[in-house]
């Protein structure tokens, strides 16, 4: 025996007679994932997630939250003698003052917006792919869970320095709560201990910022990552991979590298732009008062589509009985936003009550072949992308010297218009590669090759496909529409007829789609 | 569980699974030669990782004045130090990566494994089992019976939940009438903000616009930065498209609003001259000065309060009296249909 085995050895014998772990260490270390680049996406969020704690943990050793008013002494000349909160100052002096400070200020502010991203990104594949279906509604909620906490914790983060443009971020929100009704301006002055600003915002942001959120995150991803363990990952559709198997490679040794190699790519990838890419430069901004703001002023990207839809909301307050109501914050800034992120960690559920499905999912669909979920996926994005495009509305006007008054209105429109013509093309579009599909199945691909026939005809051979990519297009489920009856036997309406009526054509739409071809047509078809 | 969806069956003649695809060898498991070049690659990217960590080291011993910059082509200037630290940081952790990664996908065996799923739902007899488990154990307790127990349990629940609430009670202040005011009232001079000046009326062009604050003792702490800056604007008379109370309220030419948009609370820092539009850089808010800062586009919904103006014995710029409405955002309490 090797030394290095026989050391390896007593290390293992060390923690299996006090833990017995040797089976099942040896189960999860053989443990099968299936490969493909769409389940990296998880992969950065959590990534990005170990940046944020490493790059966070150093900036908490110099940053200073407190209010308390310095003049500034620092490195920085042209802000030399300002007065200013401590916030602001630490952060000038990690800027300029520690060596690597500003790096990694960047580097954390530039994985906190990858963070978001690769949640958005990786949501979108477990929608679009269907991977949300039982058994794993659970972890469907929980990922929506995350993405609302970071939405949140990335606000916070980008609102310490206490800067001007994040301060007017906080302006804003104060305004938000404050318009809620009837506790809104209490919760406002619990919240920033008095009027706004106060001096106590920025040390309760933090504790929320460095402890709280971080320590939810820790909770949820456990979770979140054990379920996935548990449940085994979902697989695509393909030859020998079915729903009651999994196909991949092992843990160890494949997983172990590729996966702790992305993390360190990942990492990478964020340190060259935390070096080449500047980011919230927040010297240039000056200290925070709410006397004074900058034009152009933009949230961080996945808080722009709130700020689009504030900007474009119509200016309507209910003034009556001694009390205002203003629907022109409350509509865009809380009542849409709880109505979608509602909607989206129901949809699970929605769709399996739809169809009446109570089975058990592994296998993922391709996302055309379910048009009607794909054509829904899509809607919501040009929703939130009409949103996210009016949140820049302003910046929009100066760059290509248009009118802010028209992109106002056309976001307006089209944010009304947009999405259901999206749902309309982008379900064209799956029935079409539906079709398309079907046509290669049946009729081969296109070789290019052209061929005179000896009457004179041209035409064009088709290859067939092999066995494998045939079975890959042809072997999606093909589920029915309910009909659950309005009126029993005997002519009497059942109960809740409306209901039962509505579920039925909502399920026909989800189920609209073009028949896979059958293993009867194919043969037909080699035989002619 | 069935493969699919029920309806799958009535299919006829599925097309058949043939199995996942034959195994295919790589050149590094069938030519040593090219083993030996992949093994090669994933050493000479290991190396290079460390060539980063001493870029890394040399910037970080090396250039101790933050304040140097580089311009870069298209991304503009970055400070030399952090683009050095920055640069070596990312090629050693890139390269580690790129390193593990290549190792993985050449070198280490690339053979799809299949394993079986197990269905989650429990067998029936263990479901029927925990059941009777929980209903026995929960009899056993009895609490049906303990009707006493039952009460006082409910009782000293619900009231402990108090405790979390009130106990935040201290957070901050009540608002009382808070939002409703500021620091002018009748006779406060206008002081230009920065500077700290009284004005005259002969101190304003036809056209400009002055940011002014109420005569404090002290300097302004913020939170009267968030609630009492006042924009002064002086037009020609002519312009005016007012009615004869809010005219009254501005004194030749002079008029003056809130600078805190009534919309979110952001400064109303744009002024359009041509046009006498007063913009919010936040939501695009636009006030006509002329007719008293009507709102006539984006999502605020009440024009910016007018403050009533005259001149006091000296010749100075004062108020007339103190807001008729509270200035900045909406809330539940404001009653927007009474003057204050």
């Amino acid at each position: 025996m090797k030394k290095s085995e026989k050391a390896a050895g007593s290390v293992a014998n060390f923690v299996d007679e006090r833990t017995g772990a040797a089976a099942w260490a040896k189960k999860n270390l053989t443990k099968v994932f299936p490969d493909h680049w769409s389940f990296m996406l998880g992969e950065v969020a959590l990534y990005s997630f170990i940046i944020l704690l490493l790059s966070g943990t150093f900036l908490t050793f110099w940053f200073n939250p407190s209010q308390n008013d310095v003049v500034y002494k620092g490195a920085y000349q042209p802000l030399s003698g300002i007065s200013m909160s401590e916030a602001y100052a630490s952060t000038l002096h990690i800027s300029f003052d520690i060596r690597g400070g500003l790096l990694m200020r960047q580097i954390h502010h530039w994985a906190a917006l990858i963070f978001v991203a690769a949640i958005i990104a990786h949501l979108l594949r477990v929608f679009f792919t269907g991977a949300f279906r039982k058994p794993r509604e659970l972890n469907w909620i929980i990922g929506v869970g995350l993405l609302t906490f970071a939405i949140v914790e990335g606000f916070l983060g980008y609102s310490l320095p206490d800067d001007l443009l994040s301060g007017t971020g906080i302006r804003i929100a104060e305004a938000i709560i404050q318009a809620i009704p009837v506790v809104g301006t209490y919760i406002a002055f619990f919240v920033f201990g008095g009027p706004f600003p106060g001096a106590v915002f920025i040390p309760r942001i933090y504790i929320v910022h460095v402890l709280l959120l971080p320590g939810l995150f820790l909770a949820l991803i456990t979770v979140h990552l054990m379920l996935v363990w548990y449940q085994k990952h979902t697989q695509y559709p393909g030859p020998g991979r079915t729903n009651k198997n999994v196909v991949g490679y092992p843990l160890m040794p494949v997983y172990m590298a590729k996966a702790g190699g992305f993390f360190f790519v990942v990492f990478g990838i964020t340190s060259l732009l935390g070096a080449l890419a500047s980011i919230n430069p927040i010297w240039l901004y000056g200290p925070y008062t709410p006397g004074q703001i900058s034009a152009g002023s933009q949230p961080d990207w996945y808080m722009g589509w709130l700020d689009g839809l504030v900007r474009m909301a119509p200016n309507i307050e209910t003034h009556a009985f001694g009390h205002t109501i203003s629907w022109n914050i409350l509509a865009p800034g809380v009542i849409i936003p709880g109505i979608l992120f509602t909607g989206m960690a129901l949809y699970p559920f929605i769709e399996s009550w739809l169809l009446n499905d109570k089975l058990e999912h592994h296998l993922l669909d391709r996302p055309r072949n379910n048009p009607n979920r794909t054509a829904l996926g899509a809607m919501s994005l040009a929703f939130i992308l009409v949103a996210l495009i009016n949140g820049g509305n302003d910046l929009i006007a100066t760059h290509f010297k248009s009118s802010i008054n028209d992109i106002m209105w056309f976001s307006r429109i089209g944010i009304l218009v947009i999405p259901p013509i999206t749902f309309v093309i982008t379900k064209r579009i799956c029935l079409a590669l539906q079709r398309k599909d079907r046509e290669i199945v049946l009729h081969g691909r296109e070789s290019g090759r052209l061929v005179m026939m000896p009457h004179g005809e041209f035409v064009e051979v088709h290859t067939p496909l092999d066995k494998y990519d045939t079975y890959k297009l042809a072997s999606h489920p093909q589920p029915k529409a309910l009909e659950i009856p309005t009126h029993d036997e005997s002519g009497v309406r059942v109960k809740r007829p409306l209901v039962n009526k509505l579920r039925n054509r909502l399920s026909r739409a989800a189920t609209e789609q073009v028949a896979a071809p059958s293993g009867d047509e194919l043969h037909e078809l080699e035989h002619h | 569980m069935s493969e699919n969806l029920e309806s799958d069956k009535e299919l006829s003649g599925k097309i058949p699974d043939p199995g996942i695809h034959p195994h295919v060898l790589r050149a590094a498991d069938v030519d040593p030669k090219a083993e030996k070049r992949a093994e090669k690659k994933v050493a000479i990217l290991f190396a290079l990782s460390g060539l980063g960590t001493l870029l890394f080291i040399w910037g970080f011993v090396g250039f101790t004045n933050n304040n140097s910059v580089v311009f870069l082509p298209i991304l503009g200037e970055v400070q030399t130090s952090q683009l050095i630290l920055g640069c070596g940081l990312g090629i050693a952790l890139l390269m580690i990566g790129l390193a593990a990664v290549q190792w993985a996908r050449q070198l280490m065996p690339d053979n799809e494994v299949i394993a079986q799923r197990h269905e989650f739902r429990s067998s029936d007899e263990a479901r029927a089992d925990f059941v009777s488990t929980v209903k026995e154990r929960a009899g056993s307790v009895q609490l049906g019976r303990r009707k006493l127990i039952k009460r006082s349990i409910g009782f000293s629940l619900g009231l402990i939940g108090i405790v979390p609430i009130l106990s935040l009670r201290d957070l901050g202040p009540l608002p009382r009438k808070q939002l409703e005011e500021t620091d002018w009232s009748k006779g406060i001079r206008l002081m230009t903000d920065p500077g700290k000046q009284p004005i005259k009326p002969e101190d304003l062009e036809v056209g400009s616009v002055v940011q002014v604050m109420p005569e404090l003792s002290g300097d302004a702490s913020l939170e009267q930065v968030a609630k009492d800056p006042v924009l002064l604007i002086r037009l020609r008379p002519a312009d005016f498209n007012l009615n004869a109370e809010r005219l009254s309220w501005t004194y030749n030419g002079i008029i003056a609003f809130s600078k805190i948009c009534s919309h979110m609370g952001c400064a109303v820092a744009l002024y359009e001259q041509q046009t006498h539009h007063l913009l919010c850089p936040c939501h695009q808010s636009t006030f006509d000065v002329t007719r008293a800062a009507k709102v006539i586009f984006g999502p605020a919904a009440r024009p910016l309060p007018q403050l009533p103006i005259t001149v006091d014995s000296d010749g100075f710029l004062v108020a007339a009296s103190g807001f008729l409405e509270p200035v900045g955002p909406s809330f539940w309490e404001r009653n927007s249909n009474k003057k204050i």
